[in-house]
């Protein structure tokens, strides 16, 4: 029982275990939900679905899934009178209608009711009843989706089914949105706690133990405060292409300013070559060879560059390929030894990856960067953070 | 027993459901959503509505899991040792019972808060898998293990600060509650204040709907605001006609304090009106 619809989640890559499917299961048989199909909606979401970055995936999988089923399989059929009506009238000719008046509605129940049961056998892959693209013309395929329709006006709006069908948690998921806060809650993966610098706590632990050792006489222990000591060093590319990605660059600044405190920042345009800047408006008399900031920052420092590495092949790989001024050496050379200096880096591209194969200088910067490029989406963030802590 | 919602909370029929799958089942029930949507209230209100005590554990970031079951109090006991007090013989005397403790040995049903888990360190959540698994724990200092009597009801919120490790969601129901939609908060304002004008209720959640929809702010005025709001606005015998100018964009309306908290959203705001005002 379920177990098709346990598996279509699965396939859905949604995160489900074992273990929570034997708990929907054992919800449903201490008749934790009624028999309707919004209840389950709910119970098997509760139970599965432990992330609402989750829901939105979780909403169209229940849809595909259950879409045209308005009990839950496995328990005996009770098709709502209520349902059918609405779902005849949408789909009767002004003919048939006429008809209707004189047969009554029972009867056409019937009929229905009979149709929906041949149509299980025929087109039901399990536990599906009601198959998509049936050629009964209370199926699905060909047909407007509207018209099978669990709920409809009569059963309001507050139905679970407008919650999937509706997606209203699209939002929630996490390969779209990027606010200020959660890219601050991404980073704060990051993290490292160290006890460095003057001891100024009273070490309670510590101290016990060493009275105790002294045979009761105190003996006070001190400690350095527990600090985030991690430090972070940001290239953010900037102009040209960028432009389109200025309101995410700014969000992800400003989250990465107010959550590190050891960050230091500096522009690039397109590629990285001899020098970087600070200041965009005094970029060409305020310039920051990147032999002195490879020195300066050791390489306890993570990297973080974002660009969109959209550009020519040949600013990557050409001597006196940039577009500003002519550079010795080639941009590929100075990523190069970006890395060797900080092993620890990632690249954020704000571009969707699905675009990624497509464009050259992408794939060329990817393969220096050893596959450590990553989409500047929540889920992206979270992945580039997990590997510069590894 | 089953969770029906309250004369004082509004739970909606998903919340509902997990909070008595969460009973039935003798799970956990993991409650996230935005600041503000009650998901504090929810575990004081379903120990109300069931009649049973409500323990809380707030967590901070420097809770350790180990606080919620017992401490071990080495420097009360270090104190009298010095002083040579006879209670220092037996170390049971000096074991403080945490939370967990407490509710395991109460012997009927009982609620148990674990606030804002998020705070707490990473392994936080790993350290408290078997005893809310097995609703039991081991004493090493008086070699003892405690074990649940009836089994508590445990809900845990989090504000989405870290993310919990999958064997800890695993073992518990999972709600997120949504922001109410118009209906539902015409009924928790109805809840919180029986007696409000009908026409000052319907101006004002107009006036915070609309606050809600302000493009770039920073933090959107949630449901608990909205109450304070219209408790001072109660409390100022401010008019319905008051909210209600001509032109809704061209005021900033009254005690809007309550609503926007960040001085950001505020200026934002402002800013807003007065172009509004201007354009015309």
């Amino acid at each position: 029982m379920l177990i098709d619809f346990f598996l279509h989640l699965k396939a859905k890559k949604l995160p489900v275990s074992t273990r929570e499917f034997l708990t929907l299961l054992e919800a449903l048989k201490e008749h934790v939900a009624e028999n309707s199909i919004d209840d389950f909606y709910f119970l098997a979401r509760t139970c599965l679905v432990k992330d609402e970055t989750h829901y939105d995936k979780f909403d169209q999988a229940f849809g595909e899934y259950f879409k045209g089923v308005t009990q839950i399989p496995g328990l005996e059929a009770d098709i709502p009178e209520e349902w059918l009506k609405m779902m005849m009238k949408k789909h009767l000719t002004p003919e048939e209608k006429a008809k209707l008046e004189k047969l009554g509605w029972d009867k056409l129940m019937e009929e229905f009711k009979k149709r929906l049961a041949e149509q299980k056998e025929r087109h039901s892959g399990g536990s599906k009843w009601i198959g998509t693209g049936g050629s009964s013309p209370f199926g699905h395929g060909g047909y407007h989706p509207e018209g099978i329709r669990i709920g409809g006006e009569s059963a309001g709006n507050r139905t679970a089914i407008k919650v999937w069908e509706n997606r209203e948690y699209r939002n929630l998921d996490d390969t779209v949105e990027l606010g200020t806060r959660n890219i601050k809650i991404a980073l704060r993966r990051l993290r490292r706690f160290a006890r460095e610098g003057a001891e100024d706590e009273l070490d309670l632990d510590g101290t016990i133990a060493g009275t105790a050792r002294n045979a009761g006489w105190l003996d006070i222990k001190m400690r350095p405060e527990r600090h985030n000591k991690v430090k972070v060093l940001l290239f953010l590319d900037i102009g040209g292409s960028m432009d389109d990605h200025i309101k995410v660059c700014e969000e992800l600044f400003s989250a990465a300013k107010s959550e590190f405190k050891h960050l230091e920042y500096f522009y690039f345009h397109n590629c990285i070559y001899d020098y970087v800047w600070k200041d965009n408006r005094r970029r060409h008399g305020e310039r920051f060879p990147l032999w002195d900031v490879m020195h300066k920052y050791g390489e306890d420092y993570k990297v973080v560059v974002v660009g969109d590495a959209t550009m020519s092949p040949y600013e990557i790989l050409q001597p006196g390929g940039s577009v500003e001024y002519s550079n010795e050496e080639a941009g590929a050379v100075w990523l190069q030894r970006m890395l060797d200096t900080w092993p620890r880096a990632v690249w954020l591209n704000p571009e969707p990856e699905r675009l990624w194969d497509y464009r050259h200088s992408i794939e060329l910067i990817r393969s220096i960067f050893n596959s450590r490029m990553f989409p500047l989406t929540l889920a992206g963030l979270e992945r580039a953070m997990r590997e510069l802590n590894k | 027993m089953r969770f029906e919602g309250t004369d004082t909370y509004v739970a909606t029929p998903d919340l509902m459901l997990a909070v008595n799958a969460a009973i039935t089942l003798q799970r956990p029930l993991l409650i996230k959503g935005e600041p503000g949507t009650g998901k504090t209230m929810l575990a004081e209100e379903v120990a109300g509505a069931l009649g049973v005590p409500l323990l809380q554990w707030h967590i901070k970031s420097t809770t350790k899991a180990q606080q919620g079951l017992y401490e071990y109090d080495a420097v009360s006991r270090l104190r009298d040792s010095q002083l040579g007090d006879e209670k220092v013989k037996d170390i049971s005397n000096y074991i403080v019972k945490g939370v967990l403790w407490q509710a395991f040995e109460q012997g009927k049903p009982s609620v148990i808060l674990i606030d804002e888990v998020d705070k707490a360190d990473i392994e936080f959540p790993n350290d408290l898998l078997r005893e809310l698994d097995r609703m039991e724990f081991h004493v090493y200092e008086t070699r003892e293990t405690v074990r649940a009597v009836v089994r508590p009801i445990v809900i845990i919120t989090s504000n989405n600060e870290k993310e919990l490790p999958d064997a800890f969601l695993r073992r518990c129901f999972f709600h997120y509650i949504k922001f109410p939609d118009k209906d539902t908060m015409g009924r928790i304002v109805d809840v919180h204040f029986p007696n409000l004008k009908k026409d000052l209720l319907r101006e004002a959640m107009e006036v915070f709907f609309e606050l809600r929809e302000v493009p770039g702010m920073k933090k959107k005025p949630s449901t608990s605001e909205l109450i304070d709001w219209l408790k001072l606005l109660v409390a100022e015998d401010i008019p319905p006609e008051a909210l209600r100018s001509k032109d809704r964009k061209t005021v900033v309306p009254p005690l809007a304090g309550a609503l926007l908290k960040n001085e950001q959203d505020v200026h934002l705001f402002e800013r807003l009106v007065f172009m509004a005002k201007h354009n015309r």
